[in-house]
């Protein structure tokens, strides 16, 4: 391993190491706009600087490889100098517009001009200016700002996958287009206004709405799919402005799609705020105590067996727990957590986690996609998978509908029978699969809420016999969910007890008359039709499709207003944490149901939160590990699912086929409203 | 890959190969550079964007970065040229050397300022950079050939022997 010197101090790294990397780990600071440490190196923007003792030119640190006994100096006057003119170059063309800049604050230009900018400029001619371009709704351009680094072009040639933007021209005439104007066809574009070190791309549903040190800054998780992205939520006065990424190597590195940054204009539109009551066909605002007494009314008069109680994509493990155990207390039967249906194992975590884990694609050597399109149910999974194919051309290949992932997939075709040719080991890519060390087979969500799901379930574990794909060191069999409540609603076992219904069991009950109440968690994803005839309760944040047929609304807080913990695709629970409270009169969720039990009469044994994560912890401890993947099943996978059923002749279907409105907070935002059409009109 | 037979045609598929067959297979789009010289050829001297596309489909190649080439190379047209490609040097040597009155001959006998082309697609005429022949400055580049130590006269008596109506 080469030793060098740095300012003096001696360090030893690991061949292949550059200047840069090396200087960091002494613990010193390079300067830097173009060098990011997720992308190719490019160079080009000179501002790392460093003098190697004797060696006339300062050396590029980003891009110089470490030799053994180079004595590098970062401190020096020639350094100084160096860095300085290099400044000063950059400004030659940077408008001084910082005043009306949405950068301003956090900028990296702004802030390395306070070390090596000079006082006053010595540039006299004119400047030059470059038209605007249409990066569609989400990026904002003003490309006279733009320094050239290149970091957005390639990040969308290499992390997002798809090559639209590019350097035109040369030297003085450079600009950064766009292929096709008004849209960036990635689930990822919003990451270039991260990672743009100016203001040329800023966010512009964000613009001049605050500025930084305006914010109150919330560390929480995304729930508007099921990765479990970590998100820093920014907030004024009581509202949502902006998300954007945290670094989590296990999850999303860092890295969010556009929907988790930009939906949130949604929270504030469409709000359920205060309680309503369905009186002769229409709503009237309530007081908490009438609603309350309302719903105990229509609760205590239905029969156990003709009540029912379905809880939602965004709903945390205190609601669904609370709501859980305030049904079962009253016997009954019918509560579940699957509104789409999901043939999971119940029992068996290892039926509907994504066992490999986020990170362990990283080292899966062939990978087998079921009846999912990853990058619009989880894009930042999406990019591992891309990530993962670019540093190892690993086969990929899937059973599904043909769509472009951002990198070669063999399609085997969408016809479900081809899983059963790979489950008996009859097919080529069982083969592949058979061969590889990490093989990795990823059934979508989708797949399993088809109304064979249970034999794709079972025919998908199989295959993970037929191949070994689930052994004691590496556990490929990965259920790719793509709602945030999914996993930790059968983490917690909510799921119909022997004789209950599910949830097309209620919507079939209800078309047929045999249900008289149904409580809605923020379900979402059904057919409101079928309650038309029932007393239905829905609580949750947003007038959407389940509050349609409701007989009482009760305002439920998002997740960016209240403490409710998620479980991700992996088994992984972690926090999310609110930004501010909830609107008016809403509350969160589980105090909801505190006081619905006492309108009762048969009170929760918890009325804290703290009570209540104990009971969650009690039932099953691993929810407590927050932010740690859950123990592994032991080896051998268990039986799950019914390899031996009939399949379906009916090919896999796209299940999310806009990206952009997947929830009732992003089909209440104008921005994905704008994004959907920019995708359409292009 | 695709594309091949429809831009390269003919004579120039073998061409095509020849250039590939220069670089590792596993590295295709080192062939990206000739490529564009040899499509520019056979498009008039100029690279339309259909044919840029092309030349990426061909190499497996994002159309955007065969773009990118197109625009940083100064050899490469985006625009139509005329049939004589004028590309009078301008740098120091040929400065000195009187590049600005094999300029104004230029000018004065094609009635256009750099940039432009003649009405009749004959002759487009531009400046450009050192062309990296200051021995015999002032120097001009028409299409493939140098025309070395010129001044305004010869360089207006040349243009107009290529007005002839027998070279059409």
């Amino acid at each position: 391993m080469p030793k060098l010197s740095i300012d003096g101090t001696e360090i030893e790294v690991v061949e292949g190491t550059t200047v840069l990397r090396a200087c960091e780990q002494a613990g010193v600071e390079i300067p830097r706009f173009c060098f990011h440490e997720r992308l190719s190196i490019a160079g080009n923007c000179r501002m790392c600087l460093v003098e190697q003792v004797g060696v006339p030119k300062p050396l590029a640190s980003c891009a110089m490889p470490v030799t053994d006994g180079m004595q590098i100096l970062t401190r020096s006057e020639r350094v100084q100098a160096a860095r300085e003119g290099v400044m000063e170059f950059l400004l030659v063309n940077h408008p001084l517009d910082c005043p009306i800049c949405d950068q301003g604050g956090e900028c990296d230009l702004q802030d390395q001009a306070l070390y090596y900018g000079r006082v006053r400029s010595r540039y006299r001619e004119a400047k030059r200016a470059v038209t605007d371009k249409d990066f569609g709704p989400l990026v904002k351009t003003v490309m006279t700002r733009c320094i050239h680094c290149t970091r957005c072009v390639r990040f969308m040639d290499e992390v997002a996958g798809v090559p639209e933007l590019g350097t035109m021209g040369r030297g003085e005439d450079m600009e950064i287009v766009a292929a096709l104007d008004g849209c960036l066809h990635s689930e990822l574009s919003g990451n270039i206004v991260d990672l743009c070190p100016v203001g040329a791309l800023t966010s512009k549903p964000y613009a001049f709405a605050a500025r930084p040190w305006e914010l109150s800054h919330t560390e929480s998780v995304d729930v508007l799919d099921a990765a479990g992205s970590a998100i820093r939520i920014d907030s004024r006065d009581g509202r949502v402005l902006r998300v954007l990424p945290r670094v989590n190597e296990e999850i999303n590195e860092e890295w969010i799609g556009d929907r988790a940054r930009y939906a949130v204009d949604g929270l504030v539109v469409r709000r359920l705020d205060r309680p309503w009551l369905r009186a002769d066909g229409a709503f009237r605002p309530v007081t908490w105590e009438t609603a309350l007494a309302a719903v105990a009314t229509a609760l205590q008069a239905a029969a156990p067996e003709r009540t029912a109680a379905l809880t939602g994509d965004l709903a945390g493990l205190e609601g669904m727990t609370a709501l859980a155990d305030l049904m079962r207390a009253r016997g009954v039967d019918s509560v579940d957590c699957r509104q789409d249906g999901g043939a999971f194992g119940p029992g068996e975590p290892a039926s509907w986690r994504f066992n490999a884990s986020i990170a362990g694609i990283d080292r899966a050597d062939a990978v087998l996609l079921i009846g999912t399109n990853p990058r619009r149910e989880a894009p930042v999974i999406n990019a591992r998978f891309r990530k993962r194919w670019r540093a190892a051309g690993i086969p990929i290949a899937r059973v599904g509908p043909v769509t472009d992932l951002t990198y070669p997939v063999t399609e085997l075709g969408a016809e479900p029978v081809v899983l059963a040719e790979l489950a008996q080991g009859s097919h080529p890519f069982a083969e592949v699969l058979g061969q590889a060390r990490y093989p990795l087979i990823v059934v979508g969500s989708g797949a399993l809420a088809r109304p064979d799901g249970a034999v794709v379930l079972g025919l998908a574990r199989q295959l993970a016999d037929t191949v070994g794909a689930a052994g004691a060191a590496w556990n490929g069999f990965s259920v790719l969910q793509r709602s945030a409540a999914r996993a930790g609603g059968l983490e917690l076992g909510i799921v119909p007890a022997d004789g209950g219904l599910d949830a097309s069991g209620m919507q079939a009950a209800a078309r047929e008359g045999r249900l008289d109440f149904l409580y809605l968690l923020g379900a979402d994803e059904i057919d409101p039709e079928a309650f038309r005839d029932t007393f239905t309760v829905y609580q949750g944040h947003h007038a959407d499709r389940g509050a349609r047929h409701a007989d009482v609304l009760l305002p439920g807080a998002a997740y960016t207003e209240q403490e409710a913990t998620y479980v991700n695709t992996e088994g992984r629970p972690q926090q999310a944490r609110p930004a501010h409270p909830p609107p008016g009169n809403a509350r969160p969720d589980w105090k909801i149901f505190v006081a619905l039990a006492r309108e009762l009469g048969s009170p929760l044994s918890y009325e804290s939160l703290d009570g209540l994560r104990s009971r969650i912890e009690a039932a099953v401890p691993h929810l407590a590990d927050i932010d740690q993947l859950p123990p592994p099943p032991p080896p051998p996978l268990a039986p799950f699912g019914d390899p031996d059923g009939a399949l379906d002749a009916a090919p896999f279907e796209e299940i999310v086929p806009d990206y952009y409105r997947t929830c009732p907070i992003s089909r209440a935002s104008a921005t994905m409203a704008a994004c959907a059409r920019a995708v359409a009109d292009a | 890959m695709s594309g091949g037979a429809e831009l390269f045609p003919g004579p120039d598929r073998a061409a095509a190969e020849e250039i590939l067959g220069r670089y590792p297979s596993v590295h295709r789009q080192s062939a990206v550079l000739p490529l564009l010289d040899l499509a520019q050829r056979r498009n008039g001297g100029w690279l339309p964007p259909a044919v840029v596309d092309a030349v990426g489909d061909y190499l497996d190649m994002p159309s955007m970065r065969v773009r990118e080439l197109v625009t940083f190379y100064s050899m490469f047209h985006d625009r139509p040229v005329g049939r004589y490609l004028v590309q009078v040097c301008r740098t120091t040597p040929c400065w000195l050397r009187g590049s600005d009155e094999v300029l104004a001959g230029a000018r004065e006998e094609l009635g256009i300022a750099p940039g432009e082309t003649t009405p009749d697609g004959r002759f487009t005429l531009i400046e450009v950079e050192c062309l990296g022949a200051c021995a015999d400055a002032p120097v001009v580049q028409i299409n493939d050939d140098y025309h070395e130590r010129l001044d305004g006269e010869q360089m207006r008596a040349w243009l107009r022997d290529q007005r002839r109506p027998e070279d059409d």
